[in-house]
Parts: C-alpha cells; sequence; structure tokens
C-alpha cells in the first residue's frame, strides 16, 4: 500500500476540449481504423469532413470508452452500438428528469 | 478467504452445460454492465459474473474448480487444498476479459495470481500491452462542484512485483476536482489505470462525475435549480426575498402579481464555466392554513371582496 502525496490534475472531458483523430486515437489506445468505423456508423460526429479535418470533443472520447465497453464486454456488433448508445444517453436524460420531478413531488 | 460458489453466481445448476452457462452468462452480463445498469452496486456484481464465467467457460478450469467439491457454501471460508496446481490451458484466461479489473482473492488462489503463470505473451500476445483504462464514478455535493474540491480515492490496483507478477493492493489517489465541473462529465487521468503488460504504457484512470441529491437545489447541466415556496400576499403584492445560491444568499424581487410557477432567472449564479449557468428560482404559491376562526374569517371576507374564478373551465 502507497500513498500519493501529490495531487493529480486531469482532464476535463467536456465539449471545450478539441481533439483532433490522432489526439482521439492517443487518448483512447485504439486503431485509427476503429474511430472511422465509430464514425461511420454514428457513435462519433466529428466537426470537419476528411479524417485529417476531423475534429472531436471531451464527449466524444467517453462515447467512444463507453462504445468499446460494450463492444468488448457485451459482444455487441457495431450497427448495435449505436442504437445501443443513443437509447443508453436518452435513458440517463429521463432518468435525470425522473429523479428531479419525484423531488420536487 | 471466502468460497465462491459460482454456478450459484450464474444461477445455474452444477450440471449446467456450456450453453446454459453463456446463456446464464449472457443475461448477467447484460443486467449488471456498469454502462447499463444503475444500480450502485452493479459494477461490483458485474465482476463476480465475469469472474464465475471465465473459470466455468473453459472445461479444464472448470473440471479444476469442481474438483474442490460441492460440499462448500457461497462466502464460507475457504483454503486451497495442500498441493493444489493449477496450469492454465492453451488458450488460458482472455487477458482482456482479465482486464476488466481486480478478479478475487479467492480466484488466484485457486488459478495463480494475474499474470504469474506467464499465460501472456506465450500464446497469441507476443510483447506488451498496454494496461486497461479504468473508469470508476464519483458523487459530489453541488457545493463541491461549484467551487471545486480535492478527492482522495482508494483504487484496487495491480502493481508489478517481482518476476512480471502483480500483486493486488489499495492505492490512494488524491484528485483536484475543478470547479464548475456538471454531472456526467468525466475526468481524465493519464497513466492512472491499470498496469501495462511485458513493459507496456499504464492505461488511464476515466472518473465520472454524479452529484449527491441536494436538500433544495438540483442541476441541469450547468443550471442550477431552485423552488421558492411564497405566501399568496407576496405573490400578490411583491417582495423582496433573501435566498440561497450556490455562491451564498442573494436578494431577489418578487414581482407584483406573480402565478405560481412563475420563474425567475438569476444570470450567471449556477455552475461557473466559460458561460457560467444560471439560477432559475420556481415560484410556488403555498397556501396558509385555515387554522384559527380568525384566519377563516378572513379567507371568507377574502371571497366576498374580491371575487377570483382561477379556472378557464
Amino acid at each position: 500500500m502507497s500513498s500519493n502525496a501529490l495531487i493529480a490534475s486531469g482532464e476535463l472531458l467536456d465539449d471545450t476540449l478539441r481533439l483532433n483523430l490522432s489526439d482521439l486515437r492517443q487518448r483512447s489506445a485504439v486503431q485509427v481504423e476503429v474511430i472511422i468505423e465509430m464514425v461511420q456508423i454514428g457513435v462519433l460526429e466529428p466537426q470537419g469532413q476528411s479524417p485529417t479535418e476531423w475534429l472531436f470533443n471531451g464527449h466524444d472520447l467517453a462515447r467512444l470508452q463507453r462504445a468499446l465497453r460494450l463492444q468488448r464486454e457485451l459482444g455487441i456488433n457495431l450497427p448495435g452500438l449505436a442504437l445501443c448508445i443513443e437509447l443508453l444517453e436518452e435513458r440517463d436524460k429521463l432518468h435525470a428528469r425522473v429523479r428531479v420531478l419525484e423531488q420536487r413531488g | 478467504m471466502e468460497y465462491k460458489d459460482y454456478y450459484k453466481i450464474l444461477g445455474v445448476d452444477r450440471g449446467a452445460t456450456k450453453a446454459a452457462i453463456k446463456r446464464a452468462y449472457q443475461k448477467l452480463a447484460r443486467k449488471y454492465h456498469p454502462d447499463v445498469s444503475k444500480e450502485p452496486d452493479a459494477e461490483a456484481h458485474f465482476k463476480e459474473v465475469n469472474e464465475a464465467y471465465q473459470v466455468l467457460k473453459d472445461p479444464k478450469s472448470r473440471q479444476s474448480y469442481d474438483q474442490l467439491g460441492s460440499g462448500w457454501q457461497q462466502g464460507q471460508e475457504f483454503h486451497p487444498p495442500p498441493g493444489w496446481h493449477f496450469e492454465f490451458s492453451q488458450e488460458g484466461f482472455d487477458p482482456q476479459q482479465m482486464d476488466l479489473g481486480g478478479f478475487s482473492d479467492f480466484f488466484s488462489s485457486i488459478f495463480g495470481a494475474r499474470g504469474s503463470s506467464g499465460s501472456y505473451g506465450s500464446g497469441y500476445r507476443e510483447s506488451q500491452l498496454r494496461g486497461s483504462d479504468l473508469h470508476t464514478r464519483i458523487q459530489l455535493n453541488l457545493e463541491d462542484a461549484y467551487g471545486g474540491t480535492q478527492r482522495t480515492l482508494s483504487l484496487q490496483t495491480e502493481h508489478q512485483a517481482s518476476h512480471g507478477q502483480s500483486a493486488p493492493g489499495v492505492r490512494q489517489l488524491s484528485v483536484h476536482i475543478p470547479k464548475g465541473i456538471c454531472e456526467g462529465q468525466q475526468i481524465r487521468l493519464p497513466k492512472q489505470g491499470g498496469v501495462g503488460i511485458g513493459g507496456g504504457p499504464q492505461g488511464d484512470l476515466f472518473l465520472e462525475v454524479t452529484f449527491a441529491p441536494h436538500p433544495y437545489f438540483h442541476a441541469e447541466g450547468r443550471n442550477i435549480y431552485l423552488d421558492l415556496p411564497i405566501t399568496p400576499w407576496e405573490a400578490a403584492l411583491g417582495a423582496r426575498l433573501k435566498i440561497p445560491t450556490l455562491g451564498g444568499s442573494v436578494m431577489i424581487t418578487i414581482p407584483v402579481g406573480v402565478k405560481s410557477g412563475h420563474k425567475l432567472r438569476l444570470k450567471g449564479r449556477g455552475l461557473p464555466g466559460q458561460t457560467a449557468g444560471d439560477q432559475i428560482v420556481t415560484l410556488r404559491i403555498e397556501t396558509p392554513p385555515a387554522s384559527s376562526p380568525a384566519a377563516t374569517e378572513l379567507y371568507h371576507q377574502m371571497a366576498k371582496t374580491m371575487p377570483f374564478n382561477p379556472r378557464s373551465f
């Protein structure tokens, strides 16, 4: 057991964080081809036309990782992933909404 | 350490077919997957289910596990039999699966600690393997999100010991939480994830922020919502009221003649950011009870002196 006196400062994955293809590849540790596939099926929607112009944001990295986890751990195939992620995000929003309404009583 | 009844964990009997085990596993994995489940202990369940499946899906490891006998109960104190030795089969365990993080002591005692068997690399993976990315949730108070804070996390880790073996342990990590973080946002901490294999780089740690329920505020994105109960005379005549915001109390003016549900927007009083959120105050008119003869009389008088039909039907 060791204790770390340093305070780690991370990178906030919000929509102000701008990542190009190579930044995203480095942070997600997957092959470029995987990212291209995720764009093709609509899990990721970067700004820009061609892969060299693509700009992702912090949410995209979080989304990509969620997709990779679902793919690896539940064996969901590519077309299923985009649907799955959209539904999960929609469900999260609805959950948040329900919580607010319940709180109000 | 505690005995793990892998059959019970998957909800199958000891004679279950390979197909039945796979079916049971897939159902439970979907149910408890941390990206899918909202239950607080989903991650622990998911790990347990994975561990059970890793053992029972492979005929060789299943057979070894079965050799321990069926007389054990889930959670019973367990020590491996003397001279116990397990050799991984050719395929070994899938490192991707094992990367799901920390298998139990029970698992390690029967099948060896992660990486100690030499099953990595000897087969289909030649050289280095980057450590896995870890993903965990932290719950913050709205006040902490507003002002920024510091959190110390206890992480279950495996650190590289001698001979490339890894040993389980607990590591403390203090993390700076920037001010103005929103619910669902993540913080990436480079090289704080799983240890690499064969000298591969360490993975990253991702923290996902959730907010603890607050007694009177709630957040949507950067906006903070507050329900403000007011009296009928405050609503009718207007008022100056002191109300809480995350940054401290402020005075607000209730305009003359507001209705219940009327919203007041306090610009920039929400969570800070490039564009700070607002605090949105929703007015709720509370009815004073007619709890005394005088109060009842007053209501009767009101009904008489200001006839009012709030209904449009």
